[in-house]
């Protein structure tokens, strides 16, 4: 009898729960704008997600109390995990791609590289823009053939010319650069060797030799690589990895004697997640990065007053506050706001749908002006897309740990992306062919 | 080393007596009511998926569950076939959807043959240290040479253009009839292959293969048979996991995890028996949904989002644990218990 | 030659670590004939209750005597909840169990000690020492010295004292064992405790290395191979498995992986055990189980 109790109790703990996950509950309106959230909080990477999805509610809450929404069109946002997998975020997206209670979706950002690449077809057919900034297919610049897929503001590709600028600037003009050599230790993964064409290129043009090592997944001993770099002897060493293959490169590299102080990290080996690990070895290291860490840009000012002392942030930790990955969310969240208030103009202030969402992303225009009334100035770069431009920006800033914090040591640095323009369309081209699709003509005005 | 099997022996009724009032109901379902009512949620995100990992399923088990060769390297398998479906989609592109699956589960049987051909002299345990290193090295080769993918920056692959006499198959509908309709004729294939000569000599080899080979069953071969089929299998099912189901795919898709979600989903849904799969795929494909909506619906914003997960992701492993424990045969077996539970209860009064 | 020599001598250094995780897997296979897949998450666990309780103030040896305690209750749970429910299961049962624990580790790990990626100081300092022209590395080092005394103590343990002798008689023949009188279910706890002790000094040193998150969990994909080489069964074979793993990938990295274009070292320790299989089926020092009809 007692069994059957139990039995019978279970039961009506399932049907209770299934009941309640029937029952909607309306949490929105028609005349809000929906901004879908597709979270990761738990998995490999949750420590460096929660700074990002603290960074955008915070700033969309900013949005929403402090001037009101976007030009009175209030923002309503849900969480949906996806632990970085494609299967859950193509389950979020499907879930959320029509709306929350007559709230539409205007753009969306997958957040993570699984769930962009899963998406990126999707969104065509769906007609709901995707917002991958730093990472996502860097072939999508060329928005005539992608026109739902946003690798906004850095792809791989312009960060690996910043990288040669960046250090072009340090040895003292591009001619210095013939006869130096730059190792690319990379994650063997695609990430990784994304920036092994436009690298080879650079040299190509510049007269560096070019090393490449590979690292492979989860990279967590590098003995062989660091004894390969240590026998090559590079002036500089550019470090595309991620994870916890950064710390340990970093420590490595000092076991093997190499200067710390000429590694630059990719703007995914540029927070301090990726440096405490390796303690005192990484005091010196550089790292390219489009969202810089730091918690005194005007914006950091205005969500203390007005989020922070109120104590409505998202931030657990509040020693998170201006950290590379919560001003990522920054950046991530400005971009999408300013996409839809550009929308707005020309679609009238009310909630927006995908069209008119991909419509504000091809005609944002981010100046200086704009940046200091936004309170973005130095942490965000210029940003202007265009139809056949679907990353608007290119250039990266390089700052340097001293031990406990994050220093900027540059101003933004620029790519050379007319030199690698041929690279992308090349490969946007042979994407076409494959599918059979025929590019769009940009006329200026879809 | 024994495994616990939902069918202990072959089955010697060979004529269904009884009319399979279950699976006309469910077929009924598949072919009828979804198709009419299913929107792009369910068919995209839940009923896709659901159908090809039970497939992947089905092809383990007939490796691991009916001839006992312990495999953790599906995922590997997959992704062969997913890579070479694309490959002859885009490279020979006149021979048609079908072809090109057909194709890319050959290529994967062969692949699969290949790496089973230690099982001659390894066994168990040790065998699946072979299937790991299959699963390893398939995923390092589809990232190291860009041929695979088409030289793409990010290395990923995507159906160049999913098309069946003529019908477009690119919206969810279309999608989910080629897996359907794909994962039945495989199926119907997968039980009358496990009713044959085949089929027992394969459960005799799990059984104790030391006696199987005493009776004059040529045991190597039938390994490397199983090796083979299963593996056409995977790959069919790696095929249409990444063109069906994802869109866009890279060899990041096939990593050890999926295997052993695979591995999961046949131990779950009870190893040795072909509806069992399907139990399986959903339990592990529906069920992290299921308590993701229940989590958002009951606790929504009161917990913290972070907190819920790991809360869902303890659950889960505690409800392996006590499936293992309650019923080592499966999810399958409890069904079957229930059923026949079921068909006596109005005998009781 | 001094690079081929210095690789030789890293690589052996480096699988010294690979052997102190693969120890861990011994001493549970040894005495229960169960793969615990959970071991990684134990590790974890254990780096992170350390990094937790000594971040917090907790001196040195007070928080790795607190985590101990931790780890010994935790075997004891694990016993009780999962392994005595499961007594004569099929080994195959057995590892999925510890694959489903190994989910609930981590989500408690997780859930109480929080994501963030922790520094984890154990005062050794990474720096290049130089034996003659040859650079080898200081932590490598200590933690060869570490494995060195860890095998020591458990070879004493299960050589001399009556405890010892009582695992190497469950790992002989279970049922004569218990036919003996020895408690099962003590020997288990005991042997649970001690693997989570092993994984606790493997979790610091390799938290050291690399701070401890989430991925610490994934060496357990590396033992593996140690565990083909050395055989299951012994610990003196985790020692020179790893020392074979360590040496040859790192070797074949750097030889090898130009010719194929490198990183080639997720799958070439598992092809190495590959080879050792044919020749050895067993292991190196494993047993050969005998096959009966």
């Amino acid at each position: 009898m007692r069994a059957s109790l139990k039995r019978s109790l279970a039961g009506a703990a399932f049907a209770l729960a299934t009941l309640a996950s029937a029952v909607p509950q309306a949490v929105a309106s028609p005349d809000q704008q929906f901004f879908p959230l597709a979270t990761y909080r738990v998995g490999a990477y949750a420590s460096s997600g929660v700074q990002v999805w603290a960074g955008m509610i915070d700033y969309l809450r900013y949005i929403n109390e402090v001037e009101g929404g976007i030009n009175g069109v209030k923002l309503v946002w849900q969480e949906c995990e996806t632990e970085w997998t494609a299967e859950k975020g193509i389950e979020c997206y499907e879930r959320i791609k029509n709306g929350l209670d007559g709230a539409p979706v205007a753009v969306y950002q997958p957040n993570g590289a699984p769930a962009a690449y899963a998406l990126s077809e999707r969104a065509e057919v769906d007609k709901i823009p995707l917002i991958t900034l730093g990472y996502g297919r860097t072939e999508a610049t060329d928005g005539t053939v992608f026109p739902y897929n946003f690798p906004v503001m850095l792809t791989f590709y312009s960060e690996a010319s910043s990288l040669v600028n960046y250090i072009a600037q340090r040895e003292g003009g591009f001619d210095k650069l013939k006869g130096k050599k730059i190792a690319t230790v990379y994650h063997d993964s695609a990430y990784g060797r994304e920036t092994l064409g436009p690298l080879k290129l650079l040299a190509e043009k510049y007269g560096f030799e070019n090393i490449q090592i590979p690292v492979a997944d989860p990279g967590n001993e590098q003995s062989a690589q660091w004894r390969q770099v240590r026998q090559a002897n590079p002036d500089w060493v550019f470090l595309r990895t991620w994870g916890v293959s950064t710390p340990v490169a970093v420590k490595t590299a000092a076991r093997f004697g190499f200067p710390v102080d000429h590694i630059i990290g990719d703007i995914w080996a540029s927070s301090s997640e990726d440096v405490l690990p390796a303690g005192a070895a990484a005091k010196g290291y550089l790292a390219l990065t489009p969202y810089p860490a730091g918690a005194d840009f005007e914006i950091h000012k205005r969500l203390k007053q007005y989020v922070l002392d109120k104590g409505h942030s998202d931030l657990k930790d509040l020693k998170n506050f201006g950290s590379v990955y919560y001003n990522s969310g920054l950046v991530n969240a400005a971009v999408a706001v300013e996409a839809i208030r550009t929308a707005q103009a020309k679609f009238g202030k009310r909630p927006l749908n995908g069209e008119e969402g991909r419509w504000g992303l091809e005609h944002l225009n981010i100046d200086d002006a704009r940046l200091k009334a936004m309170g973005y100035l130095g942490l965000m770069q210029n940003l202007k897309l265009s139809c056949r431009d679907h990353e608007g920006g290119g250039s990266a800033r390089v700052q340097q740990w001293d031990g406990a914090n994050w220093t900027l040591v540059s101003d933004w640095i620029a790519a050379d992306r007319a030199l690698l323009r041929p690279l992308i369309d090349e490969k946007s081209a042979a994407f076409a062919k494959e599918k059979g699709l025929t590019p769009r003509t940009c006329t200026g005005d879809e | 080393m024994s495994i616990p099997v939902a069918q202990e022996t072959a089955p010697l009724l060979l004529i269904q007596r009884r009319v399979p009032w279950g699976l006309l109901g469910l077929l009924a379902l598949a072919f009828i009511v979804v198709p009419l009512w299913g929107n792009d949620y369910w068919l995209s995100a839940i009923l896709i998926p659901f159908l090809v990992l039970s497939l992947a399923g089905l092809g383990l088990n007939l490796l691991t569950g009916y001839t006992g060769q312990t495999s953790v390297g599906a995922a590997g398998f997959m992704a062969v076939g997913a890579f070479a479906t694309y490959g002859f989609l885009l490279r020979l592109p006149e021979l048609g959807l079908p072809v090109a699956l057909l194709g890319g589960g050959l290529i994967s049987a062969l692949v699969g043959l290949l790496f089973g051909l230690p099982s001659s002299r390894i066994k168990g345990f040790y065998l699946m240290v072979t299937t790991l290193a299959a699963q390893f090295f398939l995923e390092w080769l589809f990232v190291k040479f860009p041929w695979f993918y088409n030289y793409g920056s990010s290395g990923t692959i995507s159906a160049p253009k999913l098309a069946l006499f003529g019908y477009d198959l690119n919206t969810p509908l279309g999608r989910y009839w080629l897996t359907l309709l794909t994962v039945l004729l495989l199926t119907w294939s997968a039980v009358n292959l496990v009713r044959s000569q085949v089929g027992r000599n394969w459960m005799a080899i799990r059984d104790m293969d030391t006696a199987a080979a005493v009776v004059g069953i040529p045991v190597v071969r039938y390994k490397r048979l199983a090796f083979a089929v299963s593996s056409f299998y995977l790959g069919i099912a790696g095929a249409l996991w990444a063109f069906a189901y994802l869109g866009t795919a890279s060899a990041s898709s096939f990593d050890i995890n999926r295997s052993f979600q695979i591995l999961f989903i046949i131990i779950i849904g009870g190893m040795g028996s072909i509806a069992g799969n399907f139990v399986g795929a959903a339990f592990i494909s529906l069920l992290p949904i299921f308590l993701s909506h229940a989590g958002q619906a009951l606790f929504g914003g009161s917990v913290d989002a972070g907190q819920l997960q790991n809360l869902q992701k303890i659950i889960f492993g505690v409800l392996i644990i006590v499936f293992l424990i309650k019923e080592p045969e499966g999810l399958i077996r409890l069904l079957h218990n229930l059923r026949d539970r079921l068909r006596q209860w109005p005998l009781r009064f | 030659m001094t690079f081929f020599f210095e690789t030789l001598l890293g690589g052996l250094l480096a699988g010294t670590m690979y052997s102190l995780v693969a120890i861990g897997f011994v001493l549970i296979y040894k005495a229960s004939g169960v793969f615990n897949f959970a071991q990684g998450s134990m590790l974890l666990f254990a780096a992170l209750t350390f990094v937790s309780l000594h971040d917090q103030g907790v001196p040195f040896a007070l928080a790795l005597l607190l985590t101990v305690v931790v780890m010994i209750v935790g075997a004891l749970l694990i016993e009780r909840l999962v392994l005595r429910p499961l007594v004569n299961r099929s080994q195959i049962t057995l590892f999925m169990a510890t694959l489903g624990l190994s989910f609930i580790i981590e989500g408690l790990a997780q859930g109480l000690m929080g994501s963030q990626v922790r520094a984890l100081d154990l005062g050794i300092d990474d720096v290049p020492l130089f034996v003659g022209p040859l650079m080898l590395s200081q932590f490598d080092l200590i933690a060869a010295a570490a494995a060195v005394v860890l095998v020591t103590v458990l070879a004493l343990l299960f050589n001399k004292t009556r405890i010892g002798v009582s695992l190497r008689a469950v790992a002989d023949d279970t049922t004569a064992a218990l036919s003996i009188g020895i408690n099962l279910n003590r020997i288990w706890q005991i042997v649970w405790a001690v693997a989570g002790i092993v994984g606790l000094v493997a979790g610091l040193l390799w938290g050291a290395r690399q701070g401890v998150q989430f991925s610490l969990s994934l060496v357990v994909l590396k033992a593996l191979p140690v565990l083909i080489i050395g055989g299951f069964t012994s610990i003196g074979g985790a020692i020179v498995g790893g020392l074979i793993v360590g040496a040859a990938e790192n070797l074949a990295e750097v030889y090898i992986g130009p010719l194929l274009g490198g990183g080639i070292t997720p799958w070439f320790a598992y092809v190495l055990a590959l080879a050792f299989l044919y020749i050895r089926p067993a292991g190196l020092f494993g047993e050969r189980a005998i096959e009966r009809v």
